[in-house]
């Protein structure tokens, strides 16, 4: 794949200039994965690409830049804005993303026309907390909507006992098809209809119960598809994500156990710092080990700091030495305390 | 009388039939290609010709030709595009419909200089009586020796076959096309690659227009250099020209590129003048994607010379003040036409026809048509105008396919050109609903020609 480099070529390095970071990547590397090489925040967001889907990528257009060179031996700039996840660099091409503000505007766009019709039912959805569209519209979308219609709603179909679809959600990624696809032996779903219509589902509503079917909750950016296990049980800034593995035999067995108290309440894959799952897992791992007596425990699962999951549960409740001396704020503080302990395992 | 290449037998009685075809010099161009010319001297004779694609982008076809990838042992597709559903375009049906054997033989002429041997036609869902008669002409070109292995003895294989569509305007856009020719859900794929490298099957594949394969016939007959001593400067050959709306002689017409619009529009070898005696509103000149242009502008450029239909003249001024010659789907609006009603008619087709892929298009689509419908039945509200062109601006060009310019260009144009009336929808709100805006300030200010 693009992103694991060309062993046979491994002396040819094409020189990709992104936002003014130089940096050297294997011909066939897209700009997308040029730019992760570097880090930080010149990776343009994704909601559609994944790195571990064959042809994933270039539906959502959150990731476009500017190629303001097009290559050493073609300068020109390329005339439109390019969806970095599925153009290839060049040797010597110069690539705009957060310097541009062209390209900040047309994410800005973008963002807008993903949440026009997304319901924003954050408050009851599973995904909260995890979920990439969450993260986008907080980092690029506006405060208000300029949206006066009806959003978008669908009827509700079932697709297994596993696995709840919430179409309205749904930001028509692929990604699940794509698992579909490529892990399982028969796809039963897919886009139906089109335009604004299009919607995931299945034939005559037929149950997605493959072995590695879960994986697609995993993928699903948005909350559109959640695990019926943990549905409604909590919301994930109050579990604690732990790593874990078992010796399976249809899967890598390599987890991410999600603790609230003694129990866990869910298992998922291993994501990594874009939200893409490290080894994908079987469905016996995912929906029927939830006793901590079928793992082995390898210790708490590194959180990025900025993640609200991250917020609540590794620190122990101290009240800072002022409070000490204040009666009122005491009182306050009790309430406080009171409320967390309440919340917290 | 301009010179016709491609029409030039159409009022022949059974022109339809191979026969009838085969007597009025039909098929020459085959024999001529495979007989005496090798493929590459055919690809330098569509070049020489200049001949444009005649779909829409207007790129020229013998580069598109020359731009096929030719690896060793994989075979090469040719793919003629007769999806036409452009709103305001009919000139490939009606082609198909009267002499179907001119699109056959330009299918053999292009796919011999591609090395193609198996060519595919992909009509449109809904022409089904044109999909009778392009089977009928190839069965009669089968039994003719045209079609089929070792043709007229030269050694050169070709199947053609005809793949109905689903009745799907997206698959017009090439690679959606290609999808659907392959039996999967027509979403256009991101390029690149281009389908000159990796197209149907993952082989080379030239997807043309019907007219532009047509046109090949005539090419290779009279030569490429005779070909392009027709037209103006880049725009060479003859056009077919489908003319809608408002005007006394609805019609196909075949033209020489280089025709001024107001001698097409006022002439009566052409559109025979605005019907019922009313002055020129406005003008779609290349079916509904292009940008839409107030009579005072179609009929001159800004610089106050004539405009001419040809690829250039018509884009003269860029999207300010020119618009595209298109797929030549030319529609003229009279004074009674109001412009809101019919940017929301666009609008609501191309939300209709919105694969749904990529999200600028899938929903900026869907928001244009609710705004403009808002604005048509008077609930508009005076900040929706801006609205519409920043959404429409935040589409183009963010999109996969060229579809979500095509929804966003008639809204944008029409805005540029025409926000008085849209203003006045907003303003006068129940007065709109009864009465049109009319003429206003870009009324026609040209005498009709004689």
């Amino acid at each position: 794949m693009a992103d694991r480099g060309n062993d046979m070529a491994e002396d040819v390095k094409l020189k990709v200039t992104i936002d003014g970071i130089p940096v050297e990547v294997a011909p066939g590397t897209t700009i997308m994965n040029a730019a992760r090489q570097i880090g930080g925040d010149v990776v343009p967001p994704a909601m559609c690409y994944y790195s571990k889907l064959e042809g994933s990528g270039g539906k959502c257009r959150t990731c476009l830049v500017k190629v303001s060179k097009g290559s050493e031996k073609d300068p020109r700039p390329m005339p439109k804005l390019v969806a970095s996840c599925r153009t290839t660099v060049m040797d010597g091409m110069e690539v705009q993303n957060i310097t541009s503000p062209e390209v900040l505007e047309a994410r800005k766009g973008v963002v807008e026309f993903l949440l026009i019709n997304h319901p924003l039912d954050c408050p009851i959805c599973d995904q909260a907390g995890e979920c990439h569209l969450q993260d986008l519209s907080y980092q690029h979308g506006l405060a208000d909507t300029r949206y006066e219609f009806e959003r978008r709603t669908f009827d509700k179909i079932d697709i297994g006992d596993k696995i709840q679809l919430h179409m309205t959600r749904c930001i028509l990624c692929y990604r699940c098809v794509m698992v579909a696809d490529q892990l399982t032996p028969q796809r039963v779903h897919g886009v139906l209809g089109r335009g604004d219509a299009a919607e995931i589902s299945t034939y005559i509503k037929k149950a997605v119960d493959n072995e590695f079917s879960g994986n697609m909750i995993d993928v699903c950016p948005v909350g559109a598809l959640t695990d019926k296990t943990f549905r409604f049980k909590n919301r994930v800034w109050f579990t604690k994500p732990v790593e874990a593995h078992r010796d399976c035999p249809t899967c890598s067995g390599k987890v991410t156990l999600w603790y609230k108290g003694e129990e866990v309440l869910r298992v998922t894959a291993r994501k990594d710092t874009y939200g893409e799952a490290e080894e994908f897992i079987c469905n016996t791992c995912r929906f029927d080990k939830k006793a901590t007596a079928d793992w082995v425990i390898e210790g708490p699962r590194k959180v990025k700091r900025t993640s609200v999951i991250s917020a609540n549960h590794y620190e122990q409740f101290n009240p800072p030495p002022v409070v000490k001396k204040n009666l009122a704020l005491q009182e306050a503080n009790k309430e406080q305390l009171e409320r967390t302990e309440r919340l917290l395992p | 009388m301009a010179r016709k290449l491609l029409l030039t037998h159409i009022d022949v009685p059974g022109i339809q039939t191979f026969d009838v075809y085969r007597q009025k010099g039909g098929y020459r161009a085959v024999e001529k290609a495979l007989k005496t010319l090798t493929p590459d001297e055919v690809v330098e004779e569509v070049k020489a010709s200049g001949l444009r694609g005649r779909g829409g982008a207007g790129f020229p076809t013998g580069m598109k030709w020359s731009f096929l990838a030719k690896p060793e042992g994989v075979p090469r597709y040719l793919v003629c595009n007769a999806d036409e559903s452009e709103p305001g375009t009919f000139k490939d049906r009606y082609l198909m419909t009267h002499i179907p054997h001119a699109l056959i033989e330009g299918m053999i002429v292009s796919s011999y200089a591609l090395g193609a041997n198996t060519s595919y036609i992909y009509v449109r869902g809904e022409m089904m009586p044109q999909i009778r008669i392009l089977e009928r002409a190839i069965a009669e070109a089968k039994n003719a020796g045209f079609l089929g292995k070792d043709i007229l003895g030269t050694g050169y294989n070709l199947e053609l076959y005809v793949q109905p569509g689903g009745g799907a305007y997206i698959c017009g856009e090439e690679t959606a096309l290609l999808e659907s020719l392959e039996g999967k859900r027509g979403n256009p794929r991101i390029k690149p690659p281009f389908p000159a490298v990796s197209g149907l099957y993952n082989c080379p594949t030239v997807v043309n227009n019907v007219e532009s394969i047509a046109a090949t016939v005539p090419i290779i007959n009279d030569g490429g250099a005779e070909y392009a001593k027709i037209g103006v400067g880049r725009s060479t050959g003859t056009k077919l020209i489908s003319a809608g709306g408002n005007v006394n002689k609805p019609g196909v017409y075949e033209i020489e590129l280089g025709v001024p619009v107001e001698e097409f529009i006022y002439s009566d070898e052409y559109c025979g003048g605005i019907a019922n005696g009313k002055r020129l509103k406005a003008v779609v000149a290349g079916g509904s994607s292009v940008p839409i242009l107030p009579a005072n502008l179609i009929l001159k450029t800004l610089n106050g010379e004539p405009r001419l239909m040809t690829y250039e003249s018509l884009a003269d001024g860029g999207f300010q003040s020119g618009t595209m010659l298109g797929s030549g789907g030319f529609i003229a609006f009279d004074e009674d036409q109001c412009i809101v009603r019919n940017t929301w008619n666009f609008s609501r087709f191309y939300h209709h026809e919105s694969c749904g892929q990529c999200s600028p298009c899938r929903e900026g689509t869907g928001w244009l048509e609710k705004v403009l419908h808002n604005i048509e039945y008077g609930h508009g509200s005076s900040s929706d105008i801006d609205l519409l062109v920043n959404v429409a601006k935040n589409i183009e060009g963010n999109t996969i396919c060229p579809l979500g310019d095509a929804a966003a260009w008639p809204v944008a144009s029409a805005i540029r050109h025409f926000r008085d009336e849209f203003e006045w929808h907003v303003s006068h709100g129940q007065e709109a609903q009864h009465r049109n805006y009319g003429l206003a300030h870009y009324a026609d200010p040209l005498e009709p020609v004689a």
